[in-house]
């Protein structure tokens, strides 16, 4: 027994090993930094160790800005892209002809470069010289005003900035919705039918609970995902996210470390961890709330 | 409720859409059940039980035929306007929800006049956990009750509003099988408590003939035999039936009539007057078998298997179906193992002869 439990632990060792390179030494070292003040990077010294690394963070206007539209984008994104794709599951599933077809339809964004798909979204809504962009039009067609979606007010762009990243995220959660509603034993809905229940409550009542865990699955992730978000945001406007309004906790990390204003990792650890903080706390109140709802 | 099936028909397309044509899987159903008895459709898997009994339900739409409770026509009707209870095979006990909410389920869909308080449903569901012995499970989820409850509550659920006509799909399949044996009690017991008109499928054969008023012997799709199973048993219509019914199974051989005697190999075993002269296949039941010397039929030894109540002589005849021949008889019949030979006399009511093309009995 004791022997076998040597082999075990050798046979991890390969992983154990990377992880602790690649992974448990960073974050590590993520922390020391965020506590050492005055860093300088060239030379590796430090004045001494404190909070003032978060405390600077925390007062920097443009890390609340970030922290707002991250929240923005995590309260309007994650509950409107489950309910839709949950709705385009239940739709996919009660369909039979050409269902193969929409459900490729569907997943299509999923395996569309994120940049390529940014190009369509200027289509739809950048103004140039030429053109306000298709939305524009059609909204002048109805007698509205252009809106300049890209450089304009922030409502405008915040909401093309919403509206991508649900495009962007739906694929997968579409996905994974129709595998677990078609995967629920049919002879539930024999049973029911036979019982006289109506559609509505043979959602409520027992495909709901019976796709719970993949539901809650998508919702953590959908947090996690969304407090992440970065790319999006640089496939909409571009690299210099301060000076549009519109950085994201991850785009704040990435500019104190690498932006035209950068080279204080210890401002980009400090914002670091209050993220992981962040997404920590969402996901523990995630968890012990799907504890409560799923049923096993 | 009696029920009436007239030419019932239920046609597939064929899964495989290039192979095309179709799959029959029930075909032409006649049958009328009496108010309140018992009946069991039997067959073996795939023979269109199921479909048969999914069609009385309402789940799926006969391709052809009606359906009739007592003087109603159902055959249009959805499931929920016909008044019926069905228990699925793997009983389809909604995980989630507790025994008591898993029989309140049906209650809670009802519609205005028939709406009921909270209270009522209660009372309903200890009503009917009570008849199938489950009062003290009423908190439990299904995964955590064993199989034979979960059974309990599926019926449990199925009676709550009342049906007129219990369906159950192959109730017993998923029991172990001591369980098996108590349950068939049980829903016996229950079915003649309530007096509801009850269908149920099975494969197996000795549990058909026990509990139920009446079999439907059935394969690919069409009936063979309607009767009591004592009746179905003694006297089958054909090779089928009698192949299908009886444990251990019948002995099936090849012989032929010749001038009013029926002669297996070269042996005359059995006066059969008023057959032409013909070859035939016969069928003799293991019980029909008597211990003889004298016996006409001659087989070579090979086992006894002593079960205490009977003995089963177990021997090979050249023209036995199979090769060798299962033949029960009683205890006090010593079989003297150091001879090579059995003698057998036959049981005239327990030998059936068949026509050797068609397999109908003759």
């Amino acid at each position: 027994m004791e022997k076998d439990q040597y082999k075990g632990w050798l046979y991890l060792l390969p992983a154990a090993l990377f992880l602790a390179v690649f992974l448990v030494y960073p974050l590590v070292d993520v922390f020391v930094y965020s506590t050492e003040e005055g860093y300088n990077f060239a030379s590796q010294t430090s004045f001494g160790t404190g909070l003032y690394n978060f405390s600077y963070v925390l007062h920097d206007p443009y890390f609340l800005q970030a922290v707002k539209n991250t929240f923005i984008m995590v309260v309007i994104t994650v509950p409107l892209s489950t309910g839709i794709a949950l709705l385009i599951s239940v739709g996919l599933c009660s369909i039979e002809p050409l269902r193969k077809l929409f459900q490729t339809v569907y997943f299509l964004p999923y395996v569309t470069n994120t940049l390529a798909v940014g190009l369509v979204f200027m289509v739809l809504f950048k103004k140039t010289a030429y053109s306000d962009g298709l939305v524009n039009l059609l909204i002048n067609a109805f007698g509205g005003e252009s809106v300049d979606f890209i450089d304009g007010p922030h409502a405008a762009k915040m909401f093309v900035m919403c509206l991508y990243i649900i495009w962007v995220v739906m694929p997968f959660k579409i996905l994974l919705l129709t595998s677990a509603i078609s995967s629920v034993n049919p002879n539930y809905y024999n049973a029911a039918r036979v019982d006289g229940t109506s559609p509505f409550r043979i959602f409520y009542k027992i495909t709901l609970p019976m796709i719970s865990p993949t539901l809650f699955y998508l919702i953590i992730t959908g947090f996690i995902g969304a407090f992440k978000e970065y790319s999006n945001a640089v496939a909409l406007f571009g690299t210099d996210l301060n000076a549009a309004g519109m950085n994201t906790i991850v785009g704040y990390v990435y500019d104190m470390l690498y932006g035209d204003s950068g080279g204080y990792p210890s401002y980009a650890s400090a914002a670091a961890i209050i993220l992981f903080t962040i997404v920590l706390t969402i996901t523990y109140l995630n968890l012990t709330i799907s504890k409560k709802h799923t049923y096993y | 409720m009696r029920v009436l099936l007239d030419k019932l028909t239920k046609i597939f397309p064929n899964r495989n859409k290039k192979a095309g044509g179709e799959v029959v899987a029930v075909d032409h159903f006649c049958f009328e059940i009496p108010d309140g008895e018992l009946v069991g459709l039997l067959g073996p898997s795939g023979c269109g039980k199921s479909t048969a009994l999914f069609m009385i339900c309402g789940l799926q739409k006969p391709t052809e035929g009606k359906i009739f409770f007592g003087e109603q026509d159902v055959t249009g009707l959805p499931p929920e306007e016909r008044g019926v209870g069905i228990v699925f095979q793997n009983y389809a006990l909604y995980p989630h929800l507790s025994v008591l909410q898993n029989i309140t389920f049906p209650l809670e869909n009802l519609k205005g006049a028939d709406k009921l308080t909270k209270e009522q449903m209660k009372e309903k569901a200890y009503e009917a956990a009570k008849l199938v012995q489950i009062e003290e499970l009423m908190e439990r989820k299904p995964n955590e009750l064993s199989g034979g409850q979960q059974q309990r509550v599926a019926i449990a659920r199925a009676l709550v509003k009342r049906p007129k006509v219990l369906l159950l799909d192959e109730p017993l399949s998923n029991l172990d099988a001591r369980l098996r044996l108590q349950t068939r009690e049980e829903i016996r017991r229950i079915q003649q408590e309530t007096g509801i008109t009850t269908i149920f499928v099975t494969h197996d054969q000795e549990e058909a003939m026990s509990i139920t008023d009446r079999i439907v012997v059935m394969k690919d799709g069409k009936v063979h035999q309607i009767g009591k199973p004592q009746e179905v048993y003694d006297d089958p219509v054909d090779l089928f039936v009698a192949k299908f019914l009886g444990t251990p199974p019948i002995n099936i051989f090849d012989g032929r009539v010749k001038s009013g005697r029926l002669i297996i190999g070269e042996e005359e075993v059995l006066d059969v007057k008023g057959a032409g002269d013909r070859d035939v296949t016969i069928g003799i039941r293991p019980e029909g078998f008597i211990l003889d010397e004298k016996g006409a039929l001659s087989c070579n030894l090979s086992r006894v298997e002593v079960m205490g109540r009977d003995v089963s002589v177990i021997s090979t005849h050249e023209n036995c179906q199979g090769g060798t021949l299962r033949s029960i008889i009683q205890a006090e019949n010593k079989v003297d193992l150091s001879k090579k030979k059995v003698r057998f006399s036959l049981k005239k009511n327990k030998v059936f002869l068949f026509d050797k093309e068609s397999g109908e009995r003759i």
